[in-house]
């Protein structure tokens, strides 16, 4: 429930914001289902409310702010530029009736391409700021090191386009590991299919969209598939270490240099997240004590894809994160029609920050 | 008076008769053919309400019946956390049908989930729309596609005649109910070998948040002993 404690907060925190160079922005309540549809794909119909009219079609009551300020920023802002907003979100819940369906969130959203890490640590520590004396654990953790990591495989093309399509999807993502280093069994019906010349003679009459020719080039792309050697075990070791990595962020920090030695494709990635460690002790934040964790952030929803946060309440697993963000370059080139620009951000609940202090 | 649910047409309703028959629960339909009335005989303290079979897992949750004849499928899409507000009492065995993903027989290249997920990546690169899954069953087939890891598609609802919509082009695939499969067949359709989303049949449910006046326990009772 929305209470006027939580109204004054949020107003409260978008004036702070503001003070640290945000512009406000409104962004409308309702959304374009479509365009939700199309970046989050049928799971967002489980966390969205969905209306409609007959003139503008199919509609979503935000669920969240990030797409409507990246759309706006991208159709006509100013570069750099810092936003800050403060509004109801909504969100359905069918698991968890204890949780709310419409709540307040303030943010604070970095369009910047001179300095990410910079600007990764100016998030943070804002954030961080905002919550002070609430006793608030925070987890870190960055999408980019895993993709990075992927990315160096030494596997085709076409496994890592797959992996990556499912960095969001832990476990869909390590069955597919499984299943190219050679691990988990291939379906009776993969082997039968390839062991036959031609799997198309004799059967059913093609019905529907797909055609005879995507047919034919899933078949080719499963026999390549067949034909590529498993990922080595050395690199599923490898793997593994890094998704392992859980420590405060100078230990991760020396864990994950000593990965580079055997995975040259995470040392950029990896001195980004040094970088940004630099930068968030220029803001003051003590880095020694800061949890970093690999894995972080793989289970949201899919549009972080480098640094990424959360501020939790300790000894509260009741209550969501009270702050979440994290970076989303890849978000703006989405929207941005052939532009792009690095972009980061974060969300706070003022409603679970004033239950929080009123409690303290 | 307690409060039976039941479906209001078709074989549903005749097969729900006869099982609460053998029970010595008789049931009927009153007035013309057209008319939804029905009476109940063999025991004191219950009315008859007839109710199309989609409608029945929503008056179990709000309270407005207290026993309701029904499908598992209904009953799971239809209500979130479906334990805390009805409780299944006795599957009745008929009704029998499997909730089930299917897909065009000529796909060779497509037999599990798995490939179903990768054909939806590459028609969606394709074609510049997701793959689209026909169904009126949209948050168990959500939900079972979001377990299985399958991305890149989207629902489009269909009320019926859903094995229609890949030959008229307006799903790639579907999920529906069927017993035997041989609609599918007939309409170039094969199920995925682990596209079974649920085997559903129909079943007396209890209302969770219906409450049972004073006066109403002992017909409740009565009922209960009579189902076992």
């Amino acid at each position: 429930m929305i209470t006027r404690e939580g109204r004054a907060k949020a107003a409260k925190l978008r004036d702070r914001f503001e003070a640290a160079g945000a512009q406000v922005v409104e962004p409308p309540m309702l959304q374009s289902a479509e365009l939700l549809l199309d970046l989050y794909g049928e799971d967002i119909r489980a966390r969205a409310y969905v209306t409609s009219d007959a003139l503008r079609g199919e509609q979503m009551l935000r669920p969240d702010f990030t797409v409507p300020v990246v759309q706006m920023h991208m159709a006509h802002g100013a570069d750099p530029a810092r936003y800050t907003y403060a509004g109801e979100v909504f969100r359905r819940q069918e698991e968890d009736p204890d949780r709310a369906s419409e709540f307040l969130q303030v943010g604070f959203e970095v369009f910047d391409r001179t300095d990410p890490a910079a600007a990764d640590a100016e998030v943070f520590a804002l954030m961080a700021e905002a919550v002070a004396g609430l006793n608030l654990r925070a987890a870190t953790g960055d999408i980019g090191i895993l993709t990075a990591a992927v990315n160096g495989l030494r596997t085709s093309e076409a496994r890592r386009a797959a992996l990556l399509r499912h960095i969001w999807r832990p476990r869909r993502f390590r069955a597919l590991l499984d299943r190219f280093a050679g691990r988990a069994p291939v379906p009776a019906s993969r082997t039968a299919l390839l062991a036959n010349p031609q799997p198309r003679l004799g059967a059913a009459p093609l019905i529907g969209v797909r055609t005879e020719a995507e047919i034919e080039a899933r078949i080719s792309a499963l026999h390549a598939d067949a034909a590529a050697k498993p990922i080595s075990a050395a690199e599923m070791e490898l793997l593994d270490t890094l998704m392992g990595v859980r420590e405060t962020v100078p230990f991760a920090l020396s864990q994950l240099r000593d990965l580079t030695v055997d995975m040259p494709s995470i040392s950029g990635a990896v001195e980004g997240l040094a970088a940004r460690a630099d930068a968030l002790v220029a803001r003051g934040v003590d880095v020694d004590t800061l949890d970093f964790e690999a894995s972080y952030g793989r289970t949201s929803m899919e549009y972080y894809d480098g640094f990424v946060f959360g501020f939790y309440a300790a000894g509260r697993a009741d209550l969501p994160a009270v702050v979440s963000g994290g970076r989303y370059d890849a978000l703006t080139r989405r929207l941005g029609k052939g532009a792009e620009i690095p972009a980061v951000g974060a969300v706070l609940r003022p409603g679970l920050l004033a239950e929080l202090e009123a409690g303290a | 008076m307690i409060k039976l649910g039941v479906p209001s047409k078709g074989r549903l309703m005749e097969k729900t008769f006869d099982w609460f028959a053998t029970r010595d629960i008789r049931l009927s339909r009153t007035g013309s053919d057209r008319e939804y009335a029905g009476a109940v005989t063999g025991i004191d303290g219950v009315s008859l309400v007839l109710l199309s079979a989609g409608e029945i897992p929503r008056e179990l949750a709000a309270g407005r019946i207290h026993l309701g004849v029904t499908g598992t499928d209904l009953v799971q899409d239809k209500l979130p956390l479906w334990e805390q507000q009805v409780e299944p009492l006795e599957e009745m065995g008929f009704g029998e049908a499997d909730l089930i993903v299917a897909v065009p027989q000529a796909w060779v290249d497509v037999d599990t989930l798995d490939d179903l997920d990768a054909a939806a990546a590459a028609f969606r690169d394709t074609h510049g729309f997701r793959l689209r899954i026909a169904t009126k069953y949209h948050r168990l087939v959500r939900e079972f596609l979001r377990d299985a890891g399958v991305a890149d598609y989207a629902i489009v609802d269909s009320q019926g005649a859903t094995e229609g919509t890949v030959a008229n082009e307006t799903a790639e695939a579907i999920a529906d109910i069927t017993s035997s499969g041989e609609t599918l067949r007939a309409n170039h359709l094969k199920v995925l070998s682990d596209g079974l989303i649920l085997r559903s049949q129909a079943t007396l449910w209890r209302s969770r948040v219906a409450d049972v006046a004073d006066e109403d326990r002992a017909a409740m009772t009565e009922v209960l002993a009579r189902l076992g």
